[in-house]
């Protein structure tokens, strides 16, 4: 290789704001989340824990039997994809670059800039601190709803990551809670995505 | 009703009852699975049905007996459920089934006999008064229904396992298959009917089963989902066939286990 196509690749790889690894985890947990929370909403259905359902059209399985068959299958997808993207994640050193480092105040200041419409996406290499909280907090709310599934599968077996919870019935609540907020992040994370498009054309390829 | 969506979150008394029958698969459809392929909102985001409706089906019940492979795998014979007190026990204790309450089966106690095939050496039926004197153990325990609810009860009633061997079973077999009086069938896993909480219940809260609750005998599974625990028990297989039940052929999964 010579030191001019060496040159060339690094400037290609400089240019990349995804790496193809992101972004092949990104749509397979795109695409399995969305199953495990429209089969999610089908479970919730048989056994309501607030004083609502959700509609039959927006939910995915038919009837609870299809859906657990559903969200027993996307279970396995969206854990092991989830494992690969955080052991990446941290290996390559990806996380550190671009989640951290966050502080309050930085975060505060992004807050207002966002809301004052001032906040800039010209440098979609790099997260502002609102991004950063958001990241770290998605990823974080990941483990917790995978936890508490856990802990609502198998109350027996892992017993003490169930108490962890509060016990069965509040661990139900847990796993809600964490579907709520993958939920109101996928909202504004769309939102965004569809407002400033050059964010989304990244995520597919690559630049 | 107020009471008892106090007790157990989610739970309507009265929608309890009915709801089992609601959860069943439409019966005009083909088999449990029509339907449950097709993505529903996915679907519609996508505006195209995405998933071959066939094809899915297989690879969604491939799923279920791999994951039936993993919980046979998780399954610890050694670890116990947890344990409550008597002020845990949810009252009331819900009935729930496929059938309204005063549709579920009327047993005589006269005429009753457990009646024993398959892998076991001794096969001679048992009357009640004879399951009655058997050794009695108890336990307070948190039964977890599929549908997400749980409620703790206390039931009373022989181990198992030890009625097992008492029978001359072969406890090397795969299942454990039960019949039950209104056709109710179920087939468990032997290392969780050997399981030192997996009981034979003839009490529930120290009082004669209630027909709610499955006189004469439910098979009470601390490690199992509710629907894997039949009640009103007339027929009890040792068998390495796997002969399902009422509700894994319909598309629960089949292990089920906690």
């Amino acid at each position: 290789m010579t030191a001019e196509t060496m040159h060339a690749d690094y400037a290609a790889s400089a240019k990349t704001i995804h790496p193809v690894w992101v972004r092949v985890c990104h749509w397979i947990n795109a695409l399995a989340i969305l199953v495990m929370i429209g089969s999610g909403w089908q479970v919730y259905d048989a056994s309501p824990l607030f004083g609502f359902t959700f509609p039959r059209a927006i939910t995915i399985g038919d009837w609870l039997g299809g859906a657990l068959l559903w969200h027993f299958a996307a279970m396995w997808i969206l854990v092991i994809n989830g494992l690969v993207y955080v052991t990446l994640g941290i290996v390559t050193g990806r996380f550190r670059r671009k989640l951290f480092p966050v502080g309050p105040r930085a975060v505060v200041a992004d807050i207002k800039a966002a809301l004052t419409f001032k906040l800039s996406h010209d440098d979609l290499s790099h997260y502002n601190a609102v991004q950063k909280v958001l990241y770290l907090g998605i990823i974080l709310t990941g483990v917790v709803i995978v936890a508490s599934g856990l802990s609502i599968w198998k109350p027996v077996q892992f017993q003490e990551l169930t108490a962890f919870f509060g016990g069965y019935d509040t661990a139900r609540y847990v796993h809600f809670a964490a579907m709520a907020a993958i939920v109101t992040f996928l909202v504004v994370h769309v939102s965004l995505a569809l407002i400033v498009p050059k964010s989304l054309r990244a995520m597919i390829t690559g630049k | 009703m107020a009471r008892f969506r106090k007790t157990i979150p989610g739970v309507d008394a009265k929608a309890l009852i009915n709801d089992a029958g609601k959860l069943m698969p439409d019966p005009a459809r083909r088999s449990f699975l029509r339907g449950v392929a097709s993505l529903g909102a996915l679907t519609m985001l996508t505006g195209c049905d995405i998933v071959n409706e066939d094809s899915a089906e297989d690879a969604l019940r491939y799923v279920s007996r791999f994951n039936d492979r993993v919980q046979a795998f998780l399954f610890n014979p050694n670890k116990l459920a947890p344990t409550y007190t008597e002020a845990d026990i949810t009252r009331p204790f819900p009935f729930n089934a496929y059938y309204d309450l005063d549709e579920a089966p009327v047993v005589d106690p006269a005429t009753y006999k457990l009646e024993i095939s398959g892998l076991a050496d001794n096969k001679k039926p048992w009357t009640l008064s004879e399951l009655h004197a058997l050794p009695e153990v108890s336990q307070i325990t948190r039964h977890v229904c599929v549908e997400g609810w749980s409620a703790i009860g206390s039931w009373q009633g022989a181990v198992l396992s030890d009625f097992l061997k008492r029978i001359g079973a072969d406890t090397r077999a795969q299942y454990v298959h039960f019949k039950c009086a209104e056709g109710y069938t179920e087939t468990i896993d032997m290392p969780t009917a050997l399981h030192p909480q997996t009981q034979m219940s003839f009490k529930f809260d120290n009082k004669i089963l209630p027909r709610a609750y499955g006189f004469p005998m439910k098979i009470r599974i601390p490690t199992k989902l509710g629907f894997k625990q039949p009640k009103y028990v007339v027929a009890m297989e040792v068998t390495n066939v796997n002969r399902g039940g009422y509700w894994s052929n319909q598309g629960y999964n089949w292990f089920s286990g906690l």
